[in-house]
C-alpha cells in the first residue's frame, strides 16, 4: 500500500505543502510525486536512516528537568517544508528592513531616545522595560549596529502571507539545527535533491565570520574571534560548538577569559595570555560581567562591560539589544519602521492589542477564551495563556496577572497557524502546525538565511512548537519554480 | 590554543588509548587462561592489580571472579576507570573540543558510544565477547586513524601525542609490575620456570609486542629480554624508552615546555638509561616502580605547565 495522500486534509487551515485534498502547491509538486513513489517499506528505511544519522551525528539538545539534564536526539520530521522563492524573496527583504529599523531604535534609546521624545512610543515602556540597560547609554557599537544576530520568528496565517510573531534579538538559537537539518536530509533522501532546484543555505557560518569580523576593533590584523558559551549543561552547547568549529572560532567559556588592566580581554591559552577581538556571546546580558550585572554570575568574565565601552572588544549582540525583545516594543514596530525608515514594513506584524491601554485591556479581559496572551519579555515559549485551549481557571489566573501588571502583558488573536504534512506514527501524514525562524546578520551589511529553521507542533492540534516543549523540526526549502520553467525551455 | 581545550584534547588521547588497552588485555586474558595450569597464579583479578583499582574494586565486590572483574572493568558506571566511563569521558571531551578535533570523530565516538551502550551484555558474556571487544578495538582504531590522516599537525596534535604516549608509557610500566610481581608470587623454582614464559608472552600479547619481539630480537621469550625491549626498545612504540621520546619531540614544538623537557630528559638519562637487564626480582620492582611514580609525576608536571588554574 502506498502512503495514503488522498486522505490528507488540512481542515481548513493554510496548509503549505497541499492546497486541496490530493492536490500539492506548485512548489511541492515534485516533492510530493516523489513521496508517493515510495513504498512504506522504504519510507520507513529512510526515517530510520534519519533518526540514524542524528544520533552518530550526535545533534542534541540539552533538556532540564528534575533528574537531571537530558541530552535528547533531535526531534526532525523527513518531509520537508517548501516555499517559493518568489515568496521568500519578499520576507527576506521585509527581514533585512525590520532589523535595520531595529537596529536604528537601540541606537537612539542609548543615545538621543529621539523616538520618546517625538511621542511615537510613550516613555514609560522604556523605563520598564526589563531589558533595557541603562550601562549601556551613550556607548556607539560599530556600524551603529547592536543586534548583529537575530532570529526572528515568522508564521503564516490562513491568507498564506508571513506574519511577524517575534524577534529574538538577545541570544537567538537554532541555526545550527537548520543546518544539520538539511545534512540529514542530504543523507536520507539524495534523490530528491537532484531533482528539485533547492536553494543551499551552508553559508551561513561563512557569513557569521564576516559579520563578527567587521566588528573587530584592530582591523589591519587578523580578528580573533571566540564564542562565549554557558557551558555543557546548557539547551544550545551543541550549536555553540557547532558554530565554533564551522567558523574556526575559539569556544571559550567565562572562565577562559580575562580582563587585564589595559581594558582588554584575553584568554588563557598554552603560551599564556591572547588578546581577544569579538566575543559571539551566547549568554545573557545579566550573566556577561559580575562586575556591572549579576554579582554572583561565574558565567561571565569581570569586566567584560569596561573592555567593551572601551572599545578593545566587540560583542555580538551587544549588551541591552534585548530592549527590542520587549513584546510592548514588537507592537510598535510598524511604527519604529516608518520613523527611522520613512518606509512601510514589507512583513506585517501579528495583530497585538497592549494591556497597559485602558480600552484594549478591556477587550482583552473579556476575550481571553479567543486570544493568545504573553509576558512582554519572556522567551521560549513559557508564561503563554492559549485562549483557546485554556481552562477557566487558568483565564482568572492570567485575568489577574494582567490587572496587576498591565505593561508586561500583551494579547494576540489566535492565529490559524499554518502546517504542513508531517509524519505521525509509521507513515502516515498528517497536518501539523509550524512557524519558520530565519536568521538575520548585521554589521556593514545584513543577511538572511535562505529560509530557517522550521520548527513543528508534533501534538494534533497543538500550537507550540519549542523544542524544550516536545516541538519538532523539518528542513527548510526555498524552491525556484521559474528555474524549472526555464529548465523546461531548453528540452 | 586555549589551555582548557589543550587539556580535554590530552584527556581524549588518554581515554582512548585507555580504551583499547582495556579491551586488548581483557581479550588476550580471555585466551591466556584456558592455558594455564589451574595452580597458576594468575586470574582475572590480575586487571585489577595491572591498573591498580583493588580499592574500587574491593569496594564493590566480593568475589574476585571473572564475571565482577568483566563487569566492574566494561561497564560499572559508578567507577571512572570502567570502559563505559572512559568512553563517556572521551565523547565529552570531543564534545566540547569540536572546534580542532575532525568531525568524523565526533561521529565515530557517537557510534562507539552506543554500539557499547546497547551491547554491553555481550561483553560480559564469553561466547560473544571476543567480537565485542574488537568492535570496541577496531573503534578506536579508526579514530586514530581519523586524527592521523586529517588532523593538522597543530598545538592541539601535539597534545594528543602528549596524552597518548603519556598513557602508553604508563600502561606498559603497569603491565611490566604486573609481569614481574606475577613471578615473585611464584612458589617455588618448578612453578617459575612453568609459569614464566607463560607470564612474559602474555606481557607481550597484551602490549601487541610479541611478533615485533621475536622479530627484534631474535630470542626465545624470556624475562631479562622482553623487560629490555618493553623498557628500551627504539621501535616499539609502545615501549617506555620510544614513548619518552615521542613526549620529548612534542614538547619540542610546544611553548614554555622548559621544565616538562627536563623531567622527560632527567626520566630517559638518569632512569632509563640506568636499566641493565641484570636486574631481576625484588630490585626490578623497585626499579618498575620508581619510573612509575616518576611517569605519573610528569603528568602532574604538563598540568603545572599547560593547564594551570590562573588564580
Amino acid at each position: 500500500m502506498q502512503q495514503d495522500w488522498k486522505a490528507y486534509d488540512p481542515a481548513g487551515f493554510y496548509d503549505e505543502l497541499i492546497s486541496s485534498p490530493g492536490n500539492a502547491r506548485l512548489p511541492a509538486k515534485k516533492l510530493i510525486s516523489y513521496l508517493k513513489s515510495l513504498s512504506p517499506e522504504d519510507f520507513a528505511a529512510r526515517r530510520q536512516a534519519a533518526d540514524a544519522t542524528i544520533k552518530a551525528m550526535g545533534v542534541t539538545f540539552t533538556v532540564y528537568t528534575d533528574e537531571g539534564n537530558i541530552d535528547r536526539a533531535w526531534p526532525f520530521d523527513i518531509i520537508p517544508r517548501v516555499i517559493a522563492k518568489k515568496q521568500w524573496d519578499k520576507a527576506e527583504a521585509g527581514l533585512k528592513q525590520r532589523l535595520q529599523a531595529l537596529n536604528m531604535f537601540i541606537d537612539d534609546l542609548y543615545h538621543d531616545q529621539k523616538i520618546i521624545k517625538d511621542g511615537i512610543i510613550p516613555e514609560f515602556v522604556l523605563k520598564q522595560s526589563a531589558n533595557y540597560r541603562p550601562e549601556c547609554e551613550g556607548i556607539s557599537p560599530a556600524f551603529g549596529v547592536w543586534a548583529h544576530v537575530c532570529g526572528t520568528d515568522l508564521v503564516r496565517d490562513d491568507d498564506g502571507e508571513f506574519y511577524v510573531l517575534e524577534d529574538n534579538l538577545r541570544v537567538p538559537s537554532g541555526v545550527s539545527y537548520m543546518l544539520e537539518n538539511r545534512s540529514i536530509m542530504k543523507r536520507v533522501f539524495p534523490d530528491i535533491f537532484e531533482q528539485v532546484d533547492i536553494a543551499p543555505i551552508g553559508d551561513y557560518p561563512a557569513r557569521l565570520f564576516d559579520t563578527l569580523s567587521a566588528l573587530s576593533p584592530r582591523q589591519d590584523d587578523k580578528p580573533v574571534i571566540a564564542v562565549l558559551t554557558p557551558g555543557i549543561f546548557n539547551s544550545a552547547y551543541f550549536e555553540h560548538a557547532f558554530l565554533a568549529q564551522q567558523m574556526g572560532a575559539e569556544l571559550v567559556e567565562g572562565s577562559d577569559l580575562v580582563v587585564q588592566d589595559d581594558d582588554c580581554v584575553y584568554m588563557k591559552t598554552i603560551a599564556g595570555l591572547e588578546r581577544v577581538d569579538i566575543i559571539y556571546r551566547r549568554i545573557d546580558d545579566l550573566f556577561l560581567d559580575p562586575e556591572v550585572f549579576n554579582k554572583s554570575s561565574v558565567l561571565g568574565v569581570p569586566g567584560l562591560m569596561r573592555a567593551w565601552r572601551a572599545g578593545n572588544v566587540a560583542l555580538a549582540n551587544a549588551p541591552g539589544a534585548g530592549v527590542a525583545d520587549d513584546k510592548v516594543v514588537y507592537a510598535y514596530v510598524p511604527q519604529v519602521i516608518k520613523y527611522y525608515l520613512d518606509q512601510d514594513p514589507l512583513i506585517s506584524n501579528v495583530e497585538t492589542y497592549l494591556c497597559y491601554d485602558d480600552k484594549q485591556r478591556e477587550y482583552v479581559l473579556a476575550n481571553l477564551d479567543k486570544l493568545v496572551v504573553k509576558p512582554a519579555n519572556e522567551s521560549g515559549g513559557y508564561g503563554m495563556l492559549v485562549g483557546p485551549h485554556s481552562t477557566k481557571k487558568e483565564r482568572d489566573t492570567f485575568a489577574e496577572l494582567i490587572q496587576k501588571n498591565p505593561r508586561n502583558y500583551i494579547a494576540q488573536p489566535t492565529l490559524k497557524l499554518s502546517t504542513a504534512p508531517t509524519i505521525v506514527g509509521k507513515h502516515t501524514p498528517e497536518p501539523r502546525h509550524l512557524d519558520l525562524r530565519p536568521f538575520i546578520l548585521q554589521a556593514e551589511d545584513s543577511y538572511v538565511t535562505t529560509g530557517g529553521l522550521t520548527r513543528v507542533a508534533m501534538k494534533k492540534g497543538s500550537l507550540v512548537v519549542n523544542s524544550s516543549q516536545g516541538g519538532g523540526s523539518k528542513d527548510t526549502w526555498i524552491v525556484d519554480t521559474d528555474a524549472d520553467k526555464k529548465a523546461g525551455g531548453k528540452d | 590554543m586555549l589551555s582548557k581545550v589543550a587539556e580535554r584534547v590530552y584527556w581524549t588521547a588518554r581515554y582512548l588509548e585507555r580504551i583499547e588497552s582495556t579491551a586488548r588485555l581483557i581479550s588476550i586474558y580471555d585466551k591466556l587462561l584456558f592455558d594455564l595450569p589451574r595452580s597458576g597464579k594468575i586470574s582475572w583479578y590480575n586487571l585489577i592489580t595491572i591498573n591498580s583499582l583493588e580499592a574500587d574494586f574491593n569496594n564493590r565486590y566480593a568475589v574476585r571472579d571473572e564475571r565482577n572483574v568483566i563487569k566492574f572493568l566494561l561497564g560499572d558506571e559508578s567507577s571512572s576507570s570502567s570502559m563505559v566511563s572512559s568512553l563517556k569521558a572521551v565523547r565529552e571531551n570531543v564534545r566540547t573540543t569540536r572546534d580542532v578535533i575532525p568531525a568524523d570523530v565526533w561521529y565515530l565516538i557517537n557510534e562507539l558510544n552506543l554500539y557499547v551502550q546497547e551491547n554491553l551484555s555481550l561483553g560480559v558474556n564469553r561466547s560473544k565477547r571476543h567480537e565485542f571487544l574488537n568492535e570496541i578495538i577496531r573503534g578506536c582504531q579508526q579514530m586514530l586513524g581519523i586524527l592521523y590522516s586529517d588532523m593538522p599537525h597543530d598545538a592541539a596534535w601535539l597534545f594528543l601525542r602528549l596524552g597518548r604516549n603519556l598513557e602508553r608509557a604508563d600502561m606498559t610500566s603497569r603491565n611490566i609490575d604486573a609481569a614481574v610481581s606475577g613471578m615473585l608470587e611464584a612458589d617455588d623454582i618448578e612453578e617459575a620456570v612453568n609459569s614464566g614464559q607463560i607470564i612474559w608472552l602474555n606481557l607481550l600479547r597484551s602490549l601487541n609486542a610479541d611478533i615485533s619481539y621475536r622479530r627484534a630480537t631474535r630470542e626465545a621469550v624470556k624475562g631479562e629480554a622482553v623487560v629490555n625491549y618493553l623498557l628500551t626498545g627504539r621501535e616499539f612504540p609502545k615501549s617506555v624508552a620510544y614513548c619518552l621520546k615521542a613526549l620529548s619531540d612534542s614538547c619540542a614544538d610546544l611553548p614554555n615546555a622548559e621544565s616538562v623537557a627536563s623531567d622527560i630528559d632527567d626520566i630517559r638519562h638518569r632512569i632509563l638509561a640506568k636499566y641493565s637487564p641484570e636486574l631481576e626480582g625484588q630490585p626490578l620492582r623497585d626499579y618498575v616502580n620508581e619510573l612509575q611514580i616518576r611517569i605519573i609525576n610528569m603528568h602532574q608536571r604538563i598540568s603545572q605547565t599547560w593547564f594551570p588554574a590562573w588564580d
